[in-house]
């Protein structure tokens, strides 16, 4: 079994290397994009049924839930 | 009264605070190493600055489950005296033993120079030889020290006068070309609820001594002394 655990700041914290990506769009024309925000992708392999590891993992070492939320793919 | 400097792997600063606690202050002061579960005999803890665990995932977040943050845990919350310097605020910060965070610098630059901090209150044991107002000439060297907490946090923060240092000219005016890294407010240094911890991003182990450019940083040693004496 898989799972992606997907970490981003809150959209109430403010993201500079997000911005600067941002910002840098214009050059290349790619004007339609209004917002960017970086975030990290975890890649969990894991057995059948194990599904509270990883919400714990989550939870408490992959967030810091001060600045950052998080949200769990399974495959 | 002895004071003790945790080294984590990564950690940077870990002479520096021992030399300024030994050489300049004249006082005891032992390494803790990260993977004691103690710190039995400690009057006062330094979390040193550097890059704990490589600051890989995000800056703090790896240190706090080493073995001697259980310890510095339950030293902190008996009202014993835990300093976080840089990388240490980061780890104070993600630890829960401070509010808040530190995220990456506005300019997204590693900033690394002299700041003027104008200490907020006396009322800490980092503060007590200190006049409120005054300014200290402390350097800074970080990319991630852009102090964040949401609204209510920050009010709590606040109206608590947990602010301990926050980012001035050098005539003591708190302006947004004084703050080197955008942090909220312009705070460089808090203390928690029972003000017996402080986190800051500047390095008063690199400013205790004037070859060094400034001797300014010793004042926060020395009231750390001073309130150690009175208790």
């Amino acid at each position: 079994m898989k799972a992606t655990v997907i970490v981003t700041l809150k959209p109430t914290v403010l993201d500079p290397q997000g911005m600067t990506i941002h910002r840098s769009l214009g050059s290349l024309g790619l004007t339609d994009i209004t917002d960017v925000r970086q975030g990290k992708i975890f890649n969990l392999q894991l057995k059948a049924g194990n599904r509270e590891q990883v919400e714990k993992l989550a939870k408490e070492v992959l967030t810091n839930p001060v600045i950052e939320e998080y949200r769990i793919i399974w495959e | 009264m002895k004071f003790g400097v945790v080294i984590f792997p990564g950690s940077n600063c870990e002479q520096d605070c021992h030399y300024a606690i030994q050489s300049v202050l004249g006082k005891p002061v032992e390494y803790i190493w990260h993977q004691d579960t103690s710190v039995q005999g400690f009057d006062a803890v330094i979390l040193p600055g550097g890059f704990a665990y490589g600051d890989y995932l995000r800056t703090g977040a790896l240190a706090k489950f080493s073995p001697v943050m259980r310890a510095v845990d339950d030293f902190a919350k008996k009202g014993g005296l835990v300093f976080g310097i840089c990388n240490g605020f980061q780890i104070l910060t993600e630890a829960g033993l401070l509010p808040g965070a530190l995220l990456r610098n506005v300019g997204l630059k590693y900033v690394c120079r002299y700041e003027y901090l104008r200490t907020e209150t006396t009322d800490t044991p980092y503060t007590n030889v200190m006049t409120k107002g005054r300014l200290l000439r402390i350097p800074i060297g970080h990319g991630d020290g852009n102090f964040f907490a949401d609204a209510d946090a920050l009010k709590r923060i606040e109206d608590n006068g947990q602010v301990v240092f926050r980012y001035a000219d050098a005539n003591g005016k708190i302006t947004q070309e004084a703050n080197p890294n955008g942090s909220l407010n312009n705070i460089a240094g808090i203390v928690n609820e029972k003000r017996n911890v402080l986190g800051m991003m500047p390095h008063p182990d690199r400013s205790s001594e004037e070859i060094l450019g400034s001797a300014d940083g010793k004042l926060i040693f020395e009231s750390m002394v001073n309130a150690l004496v009175r208790t």
